[in-house]
C-alpha cells in the first residue's frame, strides 16, 4: 500500500491548517458564504438537508486496518456511530458540527488520510477496480497510475476552479470494474503490439441528466505521457467548456457539442505546448510509487479447512458462491463483505461492523481493506483456509449476507433521507426490494442482477447503468418512479431503455417483481442472466408485463 | 481604486509603472487561446481579467501564456481571493490586483499567509522544479 512520502504529510498538513483558517475567516467575514462554498467543497465539506455532511476520500479505494479503525472513531466521535460508503469509492460521515471539521480533518491526516477534492468543481478523488493487485485477471495494477494521477490533481493550480466536477477511473483489467466509460476520463491500462505499457483514453463519459458513455480519444497513450496528456484535456475543457449553464458543463457535453475529431484536435495541439513542462521525473516518482504497491508475502498453505467447512456448511457454502472471487495467487481469494443486509440502508456500516472489518483484515487479510463502487467492503487477499474464520466473524455482526451481485446488492444514492436535491426517497426503496426478495426466497435462482436506484436525475445512484434502473421524480407533488432496462456498467458499458410511465411509491416494488418474473419466465435456463436475457427478448415482453394489466385495468373500471 | 499585491504584502507603487500603454494588453477570461501568440507579440505587461472567482480560465490562460514563452509581466485583475494567491503565483502571475473593498475585507496577512506557494506544490515536485 501507497504510504505518505514526507512531502505528502506536510502537503496535508499544511492544507489542513488553511481550512482551519477558512472556516474562522468565514466566521469572521472575511469570506462571503459564496467564496466559502467552494473552498469548503473543495476539502469534502457538503450542506445537505438536515446537516453538513464531510465526505472523507478513500483514494482508488484502499485502505488498511488502522485507517478503518480510525473512520470507526471518527463515526463514534464526531458522528452518530455509522458512517456510508459511497459509489465513488468515498465515505461520508452525514452529521459533523462546522466547528468539528477541522479536529475530523486532523484525525484523517494522523493515518494518511483526507478528505481532499471530494467534492466541488475541481478533479475528484480517482477511482479503480477494487480487485486491483488481487484480481486473476489483471493486466496491471491500477493503483499506482491512480495515486500518480492523485498526487498531480491535488491542488492543482489551474483546475481548482474548473467549469464542473471532473472524475477519473482507472482500470488495469479488460473486465472493467470500474466503469470507467460514465467517467469524465476513463484509463483503461493496455499493451500495444510490441508488449509496451500505455492507456486507452477515454473521455466524455458521464450519467446525470444526460448520461453517455465514454469514447475512446487515444488507443494507445504511452505510459510515460500520462500526465500531460491529461493536463492537456483538463486544460482543454477549463477553457472551453461551458460555464453559462451548469447542466451543459460537463466535459461530455463539450465533446458532444465539438465532436470528439476537434476534442482530440486540441487536445494534441495542447499536449504539444504542455510536454515540455514534464521532464521524466514524475515517471520515476511513479517507479517510487509502484514499490509501494508491491504484493504482500502470500503463504502456501493447505486448504484443507476451507474444502471441509464448504463441503459441510451450507451457510459458508453459499456465502463464497456469491461473495468469494477468484485471487491470482494459489490457495487465496478475494471476498467480499455485504453492507447490504436485507433491509439495512446500502452502504452503511457502524463503527462495531467498521471494527470488525479492520480486525478481519489485520488478522487474515494482509492489513487491506477495498471499498467497491458497489457499496461494500472488499478484503482482498485472504487465504482460503482463513475463509471459515472470516465467515464466522462476520455473522456476529450482520455482516455475512450472501448476496453480492444478486437482486438485494442494491446501489442507492441517498435520497430524500439525506440529500438536498432529491425529489425521491431512494433508501426505502431499496430496503423494501431487498426485504420483499428475501422472504420470496428467490435470490439465488434470480441470479446475476443490478437493480440501482436514484432519488433524483442527477443520477448519483447509477440507475442509467443498472440492468433495472429505478429513478425517483416528483410529479406534482406525488414520487414517482421511472424504471430503465438493460443498462450495463462494464466494459460493455450501455445506458438503460426506459419502459415507459413511472410508477408511484407504493406500485415500484410490485413492478420490479413483474420485470422480475418476467425474466423468470423468459430465461432459456437458469445460465441465462437477467441482462442476456433482455438482450435476447427485448423491452416487449417486459411492458407488456408491465403496462398490459394497468390498461385492462383501465379499460374494466 | 485598486490594490496590487504580490509576495511582499500590499505595494504601494506599481512595479509595472513604466511599462508604456501600447505593450500592455488586457486579456478577458474567454480569450481563444489560439490567437494568444499573435495578441502577446511585443507585449510587457499582460492583464488577465478574473469576472468572478469562481471563474478559473484565467489559471489556464496564465499557463499557456508562459508556456509560449513569455517572460513579461503577468496580472491577474478583478476578482481573485486570497485563498487563490499560491494558485495565481503557481500558474505563472507575478501579481494580483483587486479592488479595494476586497482588500479591506481581506487585508494584507491573509494574502501574506500564501506568500509560501512555493512551498507543498506537487506540480514542482512532479515536474522536477525545485521547491
Ligand atoms: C449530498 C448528497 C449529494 C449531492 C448534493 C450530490 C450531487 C450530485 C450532482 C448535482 C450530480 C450531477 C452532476 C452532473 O451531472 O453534472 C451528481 C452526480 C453523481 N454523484 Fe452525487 N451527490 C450527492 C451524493 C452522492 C453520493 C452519496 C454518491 C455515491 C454514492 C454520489 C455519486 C455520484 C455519482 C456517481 C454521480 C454521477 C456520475 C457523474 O458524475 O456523471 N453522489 N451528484
Ligand atoms: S441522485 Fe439526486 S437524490 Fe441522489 S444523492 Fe444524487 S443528488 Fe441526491
Amino acid at each position: 500500500m501507497y504510504r505518505y512520502t514526507d512531502f505528502d504529510t506536510a502537503f496535508v498538513a499544511e492544507r489542513n491548517a488553511q481550512f482551519r483558517a477558512q472556516v474562522e475567516r468565514r466566521i469572521d467575514g472575511s469570506l462571503t458564504e459564496d467564496e466559502f462554498k467552494p473552498l469548503r467543497l473543495m476539502n469534502g465539506l457538503y450542506l445537505q438537508l438536515h446537516a453538513y455532511m464531510l465526505r472523507v476520500a478513500v483514494p482508488y479505494g484502499t485502505l488498511n486496518s488502522a485507517q478503518m479503525r480510525q473512520l470507526a472513531m471518527i463515526a463514534d466521535r464526531w458522528d452518530k456511530g455509522y458512517g456510508h460508503f459511497t459509489t465513488r469509492q468515498n465515505i461520508q460521515f452525514n452529521w459533523p458540527k462546522l466547528r468539528d471539521v477541522p479536529d475530523m480533518l486532523d484525525a484523517l491526516a494522523e493515518v494518511q488520510m483526507h478528505a481532499i477534492q471530494t467534492s466541488g468543481n475541481t478533479i475528484r478523488n480517482v477511482t479503480a477496480d477494487h480487485f486491483a493487485g488481487a484480481a486473476a485477471d489483471e493486466i496491471a495494477d491500477p493503483r499506482p497510475v491512480a495515486e500518480l494521477i492523485r498526487q498531480w490533481s491535488t491542488d492543482h493550480p489551474e483546475f481548482q476552479f474548473l467549469p464542473r466536477k471532473f472524475k477519473v477511473a482507472v482500470t488495469g483489467s479488460p473486465n472493467d470494474r470500474a466503469v470507467t466509460k460514465a467517467h469524465d476520463i476513463g484509463l483503461r491500462m493496455v499493451r500495444n503490439d510490441a508488449g509496451d505499457a500505455g492507456f486507452e483514453v477515454i473521455v466524455g463519459g458521464g450519467l446525470g441528466r444526460t448520461p453517455m458513455i465514454g469514447k475512446i480519444i487515444n488507443s494507445f497513450l504511452p505510459e510515460a505521457d500520462l500526465l500531460p496528456y491529461l493536463e492537456a484535456i483538463v486544460s482543454v475543457w477549463n477553457l472551453l467548456g461551458r460555464r453559462d449553464n451548469k447542466y451543459k458543463s460537463r466535459i461530455k457535453i463539450t465533446v458532444h457539442e465539438h465532436g470528439l475529431d476537434d476534442i482530440r484536435a486540441r487536445v494534441e495541439e495542447r499536449f504539444a505546448l504542455l510536454k515540455s513542462a514534464f521532464t521524466g521525473i514524475d515517471q520515476q516518482l511513479y517507479a517510487g510509487i509502484k514499490a509501494d504497491f508491491a504484493p504482500p508475502a502470500f503463504s502456501t498453505r493447505d486448504t484443507g479447512p476451507f474444502d471441509l467447512s464448504y463441503a459441510n456448511d451450507p451457510v459458508f457454502r453459499a456465502w463464497v458462491d456469491s461473495n468469494v472471487n477468484a485471487h491470482r495467487a494459489p490457495g487465496y481469494a478475494i471476498a467480499q463483505i455485504s453492507l447490504k443486509a436485507h433491509g439495512a440502508t446500502p452502504g452503511d456500516a457502524t463503527s462495531d461492523q467498521m471494527r470488525l472489518m479492520a480486525d478481519l483484515a489485520a488478522q487474515y487479510g494482509h492489513d487491506e481493506l477495498r471499498v467497491s463502487h458497489e457499496q461494500n467492503i472488499v478484503l482482498p487477499h485472504v487465504h482460503k483456509a482463513d475463509l471459515p474464520a472470516v465467515h464466522a466473524a462476520l455473522k456476529t455482526l450482520g455482516l455475512a449476507t450472501a448476496n453480492i451481485g444478486k437482486i438485494s446488492d442494491i446501489i442507492a444514492c441517498p435520497g430524500m433521507d439525506y440529500c438536498a436535491l432529491a425529489t425521491a426517497r431512494s433508501i426505502p426503496v431499496a430496503q423494501e426490494i431487498a426485504t420483499r426478495y428475501n422472504e420470496l426466497k428467490l435470490e439465488n435462482d434470480i441470479g446475476d442482477l443490478k437493480i440501482k436506484i436514484s432519488g433524483c436525475i442527477n443520477a448519483c445512484g447509477h440507475h442509467h447503468v443498472g440492468h433495472i434502473g429505478i429513478l425517483g421524480l416528483d410529479r406534482a407533488g406525488v414520487e414517482n418512479y421511472q424504471i430503465t432496462l438493460g443498462g450495463d456498467h462494464t466494459e460493455t458499458a450501455q445506458v438503460g431503455q426506459r419502459t415507459g410511465p413511472g410508477f408511484a411509491y407504493d406500485e415500484i416494488v410490485p413492478a420490479v417483481e413483474r420485470i422480475v418474473d418476467t425474466y423468470l419466465s423468459e430465461r432459456t435456463d437458469a445460465d441465462e442472466t437477467f441482462i442476456d436475457t433482455f438482450r435476447r427478448v427485448g423491452m416487449t415482453p417486459f411492458k407488456t408485463a408491465l403496462y398490459g394489466e394497468a390498461e385492462k385495468r383501465a379499460k374494466a373500471a | 481604486m485598486t490594490q496590487l499585491i504580490n509576495d511582499t504584502g500590499f505595494l504601494t507603487e506599481d512595479p509595472a509603472q513604466w511599462i508604456p500603454s501600447d505593450h500592455i494588453i488586457d486579456l478577458t477570461s474567454d480569450t481563444d487561446p489560439a490567437k494568444l501568440s499573435d495578441l502577446l507579440h511585443g507585449m510587457e505587461l499582460v492583464r488577465v481579467d478574473f469576472p468572478s472567482f469562481a471563474d478559473g480560465r484565467g489559471f489556464t490562460l496564465a499557463r499557456l501564456i508562459r508556456q509560449h514563452g513569455f517572460q513579461g509581466h503577468l496580472r491577474a485583475r478583478g476578482h481573485v481571493i486570497a485563498d487563490q494567491y499560491a494558485m495565481a503565483r503557481r500558474s505563472g502571475f507575478d501579481d494580483v490586483e483587486i479592488d479595494d473593498v476586497l482588500a479591506a475585507r481581506q487585508p494584507e496577512a491573509q494574502w501574506l499567509a500564501r506568500a509560501n506557494w512555493q512551498d507543498h506544490d506537487y506540480q514542482s515536485r512532479l515536474r522536477g522544479l525545485a521547491a
